[in-house]
This record gives structure tokens, sequence and C-alpha cells, in this order.
């Protein structure tokens, strides 16, 4: 990719403390940290050292967080990580929508921000998707159109293959009920939210040693669903 | 009368409180009454004027007559005068009063002389009077003058006295504002005097008039009157001020009267009459009109305006009412109201109609009127040869010609029939006609057609033909009660016609406000409202309309946004008076008239909410039924608008009650337990440098725990500002129960670490619609609270499942723990209900939390102990059974 055998992560955040503590947490991390204390300054920062990853904050004084981060979509791919409070549930879904990777809401510990970091990080990296998903006993064959668990293939309904396709497409990474929804049945579709629930059920019983305690189909609090490969 | 008095009564001491607010805001209003002319009412305001002004007041004149007397002109010397401005009026310049230039400067006292002057055409008012309210109502204070002769209700009086005709007439109702009246006496002997000395200015008046005027005998009686007027008035500011009445508010007695008014110059006399009347009984009256189906001429109903406009403004309650009984219309609208007593005129119609009605007005109203005492005022003699009652138009000319068209026709036809059907038959034909021309046309019509068929058939078919003499006995006795009947028949007829037409009017009006009231109580908000009764008036009047509120961020007048009337500039100005005046105003009254809109203030108690504005085409008029409608319609939508307002208001009440109850809480509670926390974060950073491994595992383990406790504590304030604020709206969407209890389960390990957890999910559970973050949070706070308050290491369940009926989803956290106090039990579910705290961080928050979390989505918490000991949280969902999804 470049030159520096570490990474560069751009944090934008107006607390001072925050930028302080993260850069202490990131570079034990192994990463090279660069900070930004408001939106415009992170724009012209990412702009200017191209890092491999951005942590967001998306309370900003200057521009609204989300604001940044369609700024930041219109000419770069680069994983972005956003911190939210946890009072704004709205906002999570949002900036996923508007193409964050990953979200952490505050507080939330070192060891879990630089296990996100390193997650999107290796998506990023991932330059062609693999023809084969292997997670626990499943193994998806996007080829073959063919699902197995241990070995056997399970038999799949057209819309359930087409949710797991696309959690598999996005492993490890959130993806929304509206994504969902709009890949599943196209634009107009946020009725069918209850049918999402049923397939997803659908789904944990055919493929989960637990489907109570779903291990790899995983929720994440009314916002969406996430493909845990480990 | 005096009975009630004795103890106030609080209602009318807070009538009064009110009063005085509005009379606070208002200018102080002092007038020099004098008993006539020439007493040295100018004299004595300008000395006043000037000793303000030596007291440091700022004093203006706004307009002054001197009349060339040396004494007056003096005293205005180094006083500043308002200019007075010009308006041109058929090729002359009238010179008036600056109404506007005075508002402009604003200045602490005005001087305004002859409170009876009648302006220019083309001023703001049409009164000079009016001029002095609108600038007391501005808050300047005005030092007026007027003469005896001049009070409405005294004209009267002074006319008998004196015989010399009264113009210009200022309303009672104007002394109500009065704070001050000064009598400005001199003896007759004195004025006189001064009469002969030249000293008096009689205007334009002849000097036979003069004479008279001034005769020993009518000072005498003018002085009285005057002194009496004035004793009144202390009167009843003392009464006033024992009772805490503002009089118009509140009546001292159970009395109401009821006038009677019509198109006549006696009616004048009459309301006048009653007005006086009322004053004296302390009791409120009414002003109630009938309108038959009998058309008025202009120069009638103009009169008839006047008249009830006179009545408004002395003060009563005008009623509007549609019938060709007179004494039953009246009798039914004294019922309606409550009226005590009804005042009417003593009779002047001739004793063969009253034969025909059944009694004279008087005999008819005293059989129905039952309890209600009749007073009847008898007319001046000299007055009722000098104004002739105004003539009525005897209906349309073209019923006339209908009548006399269709008689002609029959009488072609019964020419041509006579040869086989016989004469008599021919007046059969006439009959009939006749009683069907009852049907469509009016009384004097019906009774020409009548008498036209009469003469005809006798003349042209009765034998012998072509002569008035009829030949035989049965034939006369045939001919005359053909006629009668056809004359009593066609009259009967026409009577019920109008009749009915009537009550269709009475009907519709009726029809009208019921709608609206109906559309009212339907409407789910103001805006609602306010279209349904536009789009309503709209087609009632026939007319654009427009309804104006003041604008809270702004404080302006600004048009509602269904307002059909677009309010220009200068159309928006009349409304603005009209609202700050609280007075009709614009087209068809004497403020403003040349503008587009007629508009009615909408009046509550005793402020405006609201102008409600009508654009009629400028060829169509506004009849007097339809501006009492108008005013039905302002009165309806100011008590809606009103009670928009309380509600609003005593939302924001309760919302600051509520908010201020919460921070007391907090402030009683945050101190505990943010300090708790602290003093351990604090203590461990202190020990933390000097502490060997083993100390240092236990030291962070407990700085973990109350990193913990505050994060919990500022999660809980913050949702729970969330909820008193009312900003969290529930975000209803499918979600999975396991889904929603692994979350919880999953944020409450650490604090349930080394306990039992059961949970219990039926298998066939299917997806519940909730608020998943709601819940959620609903659910951590309850397994928190059992981790809290049970002992270490006993278990807590945690299941979900579908009520039977499947019209409820529930929640359930059990515990083993000591279970909830059955005492106090009752106090947490009234914590629920009123939304208060004990302690925060602790019970009383968390659950109050679950309580607003699971109600904000249409839920309810239910408390139980659970079998063999423990506590039993039950959260209860509505819940509809998701459909299958489509087969693929």
């Amino acid at each position: 990719m470049n030159n520096n055998p570490l990474p560069r992560v751009l944090v934008i955040d107006d607390e001072v403390q925050i930028r302080r503590l993260l850069r202490v947490t990131l570079e034990s991390g192994g990463f090279i940290v660069h900070d930004a204390e408001n939106g415009r300054l992170g724009l012209s920062e990412a702009a200017a050292i191209q890092p491999e990853a951005i942590i967001l904050d998306l309370g900003l004084p200057d521009l609204d967080g989300l604001e940044v981060l369609r700024r930041l979509r219109e000419w770069t791919r680069t994983p972005v990580l956003v911190l939210t409070a946890r009072d704004r549930e709205q906002q999570k879904i949002e900036a996923l929508d508007a193409g964050a990777d990953d979200y952490l809401t505050k507080p939330f510990g070192g060891g879990e921000l630089l296990a996100r970091l390193r997650a999107i990080q290796r998506r990023a990296n991932v330059t062609n998707d693999p023809a084969i998903v292997r997670f626990g006993e499943i193994e998806m064959d996007f080829p073959a159109r063919v699902v197995r668990r241990a070995g056997q293939e399970v038999h799949l309904t057209s819309k359930e293959y087409a949710l797991l396709r696309l959690l598999a497409q996005h492993r490890g990474k959130v993806v929304t009920h509206r994504q969902i929804l709009r890949e599943l049945w196209g634009p107009n579709a946020e009725e069918n939210t209850g049918y999402l629930r049923v397939y997803m059920l659908h789904l944990r019983q055919k493929l989960e040693k637990d489907p109570k305690q779903p291990h790899h189909l995983t929720n994440e609090s009314g916002i969406g669903y996430r493909l845990v490969e480990e | 009368m005096d009975a009630p008095l004795h103890r106030p009564d609080p209602d009318a001491i807070l009538a009064r409180l009110r009063a005085d607010e509005s009379r606070a805001k208002r200018g102080h209003l002092k007038v020099f009454l004098g008993m006539c002319p020439g007493v040295g009412k100018t004299y004595s305001m300008l000395r006043n004027g000037r000793k303000e002004r030596t007291d440091g007041t700022d004093v203006l004149i706004g307009v002054v007559e001197t009349h060339g007397r040396v004494e007056t002109q003096a005293l205005l010397d180094e006083m500043p005068i308002q200019p007075r401005k010009e308006i041109s009026y058929k090729n002359a310049v009238l010179k008036e009063m600056d109404l506007e230039g005075i508002l402009a400067k604003k200045p602490a006292l005005v001087l305004v002389d002859e409170l009876a002057h009648t302006n220019a055409p083309g001023s703001r008012h049409a009164k000079r009077w009016q001029d002095v309210i609108e600038l007391i109502e501005a808050g300047l204070d005005v030092f007026t003058t007027v003469n005896i002769q001049h009070i409405e209700s005294r004209s009267d009086a002074v006319r008998q006295i004196t015989g010399a005709p009264v113009q210009e007439t200022v309303p009672d109702s104007i002394f109500e504002l009065a704070d001050e009246i000064e009598l400005v006496d001199l003896t007759p002997e004195a004025l006189r005097e001064r009469l002969s000395e030249g000293k008096v200015y009689l205007g334009e008046r002849a000097a036979t008039a003069q004479e008279n005027f001034f005769k020993e005998a009518h000072l005498d009686a003018l002085r009285e009157l005057a002194l009496r007027f004035t004793a009144e008035r202390v009167d009843r500011q003392v009464r006033d001020r024992r009772t805490g009445d503002a009089k118009r508010v509140v009546w001292h007695s159970g009395q109401r009267l009821l006038v009677a008014v019509g198109p006549s110059p006696f009616s004048t006399q009459l309301v006048r009459r009653t007005r006086r009347m009322s004053d004296f009984a302390g009791a409120p009256w009414l002003a109630v009109h009938v309108e038959t189906s009998r058309t008025l001429t202009p120069e009638a109903q103009r009169l008839l305006d006047k008249n009830l406009a006179l009545a408004r403004e002395l003060g009563a309650e005008v009623v509007i009412t549609h019938d060709d009984d007179l004494a039953a219309a009246l009798v039914r609208v004294a019922l309606e109201h409550n009226a005590t007593q009804i005042v009417v005129g003593k009779p002047r119609g001739n004793r063969w109609m009253d034969l025909i009605k059944g009694g004279s007005l008087v005999d008819r109203l005293v059989r129905m009127g039952g309890d209600i005492d009749i007073y009847m005022v008898p007319a001046e003699e000299s007055k009722k040869r000098r104004m002739q009652m105004p003539e009525l138009s005897w209906a349309n000319p073209r019923e006339y010609l209908l009548a006399l068209a269709v008689v002609l026709a029959v009488t072609v036809v019964g020419f041509a029939l006579t040869k086989y059907i016989g004469y008599r038959s021919v007046g059969c034909l006439y009959l009939l006609t006749v009683i069907g021309l009852g049907l469509r046309i009016g009384r004097w019509p019906v009774l020409f057609a009548g008498l036209l068929s009469a003469v005809l058939w006798n003349y042209l078919f009765i034998p012998p033909v072509f002569t008035f003499l009829i030949g035989s006995l049965d034939d006369a006795m045939l001919y005359i009660s053909t006629v009668v009947v056809a004359l009593v028949t066609g009259q009967l007829t026409s009577r019920i016609r109008a009749q009915s037409r009537n009550e269709r009017l009475r009907e519709e009006r009726a029809t009208a406000l019921f709608q609206l009231s109906r559309a009212l109580g339907a409407a789910k908000t103001l805006d609602d409202a306010v279209f349904a009764a536009l789009r309503q008036a709209d087609d009632l009047f026939s007319a654009e309309t427009a309804l104006a509120f003041i604008d809270e961020n702004t404080g302006d007048l600004a048009p509602h946004f269904a307002s059909s009337f677009a309010l220009d500039n200068k159309e928006t100005g009349v409304a603005d008076w009209s609202f700050h005046n609280r007075r009709v105003a614009g087209r068809f009254t004497d403020t403003l008239p040349a503008n587009a809109g007629y508009y009615v203030p909408l009046l509550s108690e005793d402020k405006a909410v609201g102008v409600l504005g009508v654009k009629v085409p400028s060829e169509g008029t506004l009849t007097l039924a339809q501006r009492d409608l108008l005013e039905g319609f302002a009165h309806q939508l100011a008590h809606i608008i009103e009670r928009d307002h309380l509600r609003a208001a005593s939302e924001r009440e309760r919302i600051l009650a509520e908010s201020e109850k919460l921070h007391h809480t907090l402030l009683e509670s945050v101190s505990h337990e943010l300090r708790t926390p602290l003093a351990v974060i604090t203590s461990v950073s202190e020990n933390l440098p000097n502490a060997d491994s083993g100390l240092r595992e236990i030291l962070l383990g407990e700085l973990q725990t109350a990193v913990r406790r505050l994060n919990r504590l500022v999660r809980n304030l913050l949702d729970q500002t969330r909820l008193e604020s009312g900003t969290l709206k529930p975000l209803l969407d499918w979600a999975d129960a396991h889904d929603v209890i692994n979350a919880a389960v999953d944020a409450t390990k650490d604090a349930l670490a080394g306990r039992q957890l059961m949970v219990q999910i039926p298998d066939d559970m299917p997806p519940v619609r909730v608020d998943f973050a709601l819940t959620e949070q609903a659910l951590i706070n309850l397994l928190l609270n059992a981790a809290n308050h049970t002992p270490a290491g006993t278990p807590v369940a945690i299941s979900a499942g579908i009520e039977q009926g499947g019209r409820q989803a529930f929640f359930v956290v059990a515990d083993k723990g000591p279970g909830f106090p059955s005492a106090m039990r009752d106090r947490f579910f009234k914590k629920f209900v009123r939304g208060e705290n004990a302690r925060a961080g602790g019970l009383g928050l968390g659950l109050s939390l679950v309580q607003g979390f699971i109600t904000a989505q249409g839920g309810e918490v239910l408390i139980s102990d659970e079998p063999g000991g423990g506590a039993r949280i039950m959260l209860h969902l509505p819940h509809t059974p998701l459909q299958n999804p489509p087969a693929e």
C-alpha cells in the first residue's frame, strides 16, 4: 500500500483529553496517530496525509460529524470508525448508511477500539472478494450458490440466501436494516422489517448451533445485523 | 338590591382586579362636565392642564376652542399645541384634531375640547369621542369637556326641558371609562350675567333659541340634571369600591331588561330609556330586533342600524330574530335570555289591526309573558307629530304585477269557459287563484289580487254583466261569501308562507352556529378549527374571510394561513385597530369605513385574541342578521382560541412543574450518587503508585465498579431528562425477543457475574413490534436492579412470551431476593404516576425509567411477588401478529 510499515490513523475529535488518550492507546496498538480538533481541519488532514483509517467523533463543534463523513465519502473509501453518544441511536444508523464502517458508543474500552479498528482495516485490505467464505462450521460457496454446514448442503430460500450473501460480503461489519431491506426488496420496502426478522430467524435455525443465542449472525441493538467470522 | 352587597363576592373582586389591570394600561380620563355652554369648562380644563404642566407633566393640547374669549386665550400661552390636520371635503378644507400626530408624539396628557364634536368625513373616526377612546387606550391621559345635553341618555330630557333639538351626542359608555368627572358648576344667575356680558359662545344658534335655552327655569333644570348625573357616577364609584365590582362585568340583581327595537325614531327614545332603567336597577339589558317578512326601505334600514348601534354603544346585548309575530318573538327571546322585564312603546297601531291579531302588542305580551313584567313607555305627543313612522315599502312591485297578470289570465280563461261551467264556477276559479297566489307572494299583493278578482267577477260575469249590480239574492250571498273566503284564505296562506320563511331563517342561523360548533368540536388542532370555521364563513356570507392572530414571536398581527382574504397593509391596519380597540371596524362601520373588509374582534373575557375579517363583493352587503351571525362566529372562535391558549399554558406549566421537581430530585441525589464513585476514583488514583501488585488488582477492580456506576448514573439522568422533556419518541420496529434479551444480558453480564441467569423464551416466539433500544434499556435497568437489591449469588430469571389471546407481548424479570415490601408497593406505583423519584441511581430512578420507556410504547409495568419470595416485574407491550412473509 505505502512505504510506511506502520498504518496511520487520523483521529477527528474536539476533546483534547480524548485525543490524548486515543493517541496513547493507538500508539501502543501499533498505529501512527494524527489528530484534528474539528471537522474542517479533519477533512484537510485526511486529504493531506491519506491515512489508512479514520476515527471520527460525530459531535463536532463546527461541522456535523455526518456531514464530515459524507464529504469524506465523496472522494475516499478509507475505513471510518465513528464514535457516538449513547442517546443518539438514530445517529448511528445514519452514519452507517452514510458509509461509516463501524461505530463505537462512548464510553468504550481501548481494547475494543483496537479490535474494531483492526477488523475494518483488514476488510479494507482485502482486494478481491473470495469465492468461498467460511465461518464456524459454515461454508458459503458463492459461484455455486451453495451453503454447507459441516459439509452437508443446507437448503436456503432465495431471500435467505440473498440475506446471508449480503452479510457475508460485509462480514465483520454492521449492515443496517435499511441497507438490507433495499438490497432484498428495493428502495421502498421499509415496511418489510418484520419479514426480515422472520428470515433471520430461519437462517439462525438453519445455521447456528444455538439459534437462541446466535454466535455468527449477531444482532446490533435496533440497528442491523453483523456476520461474525470467529 | 342591596342585600347581596353586604359581603363582597369573590368573583366580583376578581372582576374588579381584572378591570384594574386593563385600566392600568389605559390612560386616565377626566371629563369636565357642564350644564350648558358658557359655564367655563374649557377654562377649567386649561387651568388644570397648566397646573399639570407646572408639575412637570408632558402636556399637549390636542384641540381647544376658545371662541375668542380673552381669559381662555390667555391660558394657551406657552402651551404646546398639536397643529390641526386639514381635511378637504367637497371643495372645503376642514380642520380636525390630528389624532395620528398626537399618538406619534405620545405626550403624557392630551387636552381635547368638545367631546361631542363630529369629525369631518374622511377622518379615522366619525366622532371625536372615538378619538378620545383611542387616545386613552393607547395609554395617554386625556382631559375633555362635554355638556350634559350631549350625553346620550340625557339628551331626550334636555330636549324636553329646552325644546331645542340635540344634534351631537356621546354614548354613556364613555363615562364608564372616565376615572374622574368634574362638574363645572355655575349658578344660573351668574351664567345669565356672563351671557349678557357676551362671554358665552352659542355657535350658529338663532338668537331666539338662545333666549329660550337660557331661561332661568331651564337653567335650573339643566343644572339639576348635570348635578344628578355626576352624583350618580360618584355613587356608583363608591359602590364599586365597596363591592369590588367593575359594573359591566358583574350585575347586582337577578334582573335583566329587554327592549324591543324597531326602525322608528321612537325606538331611539325607548333604547335610552331602557338604558337608564338598567343603570338604575344595576341590571344587564338586551335590545331585540324582530325581523319580519316585510322589506324595510333603505331609510328605515338606516334608522334601525342606528338604533341598534346606539343600543350596543349604551351597553346592550343585541339580539336579532325572525318572526312575523312580534309579541311571540319577544317572549321567546325573553325566555331564552332569562329577561325579567320587557320594555315596549305604547301601542300606536289602530284597533282594527289589534282585533285581527287578537289584541294589542301589550295585551298579547301580558298574556304570553307569564312572569315577565311588561313596561309600557308612552311616546311623546309632540314627537309623534313631528317624526312620522318611516314608511314601510309594501313589498315588491313585481308581486303586484304578477298578481295582476295572473288575475287577468284567469279572467280570460273564465271568459272562454263561462258558457260551459257557468258564472258561479268562475268565482271558484278566482278563489283558487287567490289562494294559490298566497303561496307565492306577500300579503298586500294577495289582498290586491283578491279585491281585483272580486271586482272583475262581479263586473264581467255575474248577471247583469258589465254592471256592478248583482241580480239575485242568491248571487249576492254567494258573491260576498266567496270574496270573504278568498281574502281571508289568501291572507292566511301568505302569512303561513312568511312564517315558514322566518322559521327557515332562524333554523338556518341555528344550523350555521350548530355546524360551526360541531366542526370546532371535531377539530383536533386549532389550525383544523380555524380552517373549518373560515370555509364555513366563506360559504355562509359568500365572501372572502381572514382570521388574524398575534404572532407569538413577532408580536404582530399575522393572518392565519387558511384565510381566503389576503390582507394588504391598509387592511391589516384596520384589523389591527379592531384588535387593539376591541371593536368592529372597517366597511359598514363608523371607523375606517373606506376599507374593503369588515372586521370583528374575537373577544374573550376582556381581551381580544384575534380578528375575523370579511370581504364581501363591493356591490354586496352584510345584512343585520348576517352581522349578528358573524359576531356569533367570532364569539365561538374566540372561545376555541382561548381554550387552546389555556391548554397550551397549562401544558407549559405542567412541564415546568415536572422539570422543577426533577431538578430538585437531581440536586438532592446527584450530590450523593456522583460523589461516591468520584471519591473512589480519587482514592484509587492516589494509592495506585505505591500499591503492590495484589493491592493494585483490588484497586483497579474498585475503579472499574466506580466508573460503571458513574456511567450508569449519567445514562439514567440523560434518559430521565429525555422522558421528562417529551423529546423521547419511540421508534417501533419488529424485533426478535431473543435479540432484545441477549443484548440486555450482554450489557449486564459484569453486574450479574456469579449468578445463575435463566432465560426462557418459547420456541414459537414471533417477532414483536417494539422500540428495540427502549425495551433493551428497560430490561437492563430491571436486571441491574435485581443485581443491586438481591443477595449475591441468588438466581435471576428473564423470560418473554405472548399473552393468551395474542394481544400483548410480555417480558418478565424475576429474582429470589426480599421482594417489594407490600407497604411500599403502593408508593412505587404512585411514584410512577407522578414520575417522582425518591433517589437517583437506585430503585427510584431505575423503575421510573422502566415505566417511562414502556408507557412511551403504549405498554404498562406490573409488579408482583414471585411465588416463594422475590420480586417479579412484568412489562406488557401491545402486540399484533406479523403477517407471514409472501411465499417465494
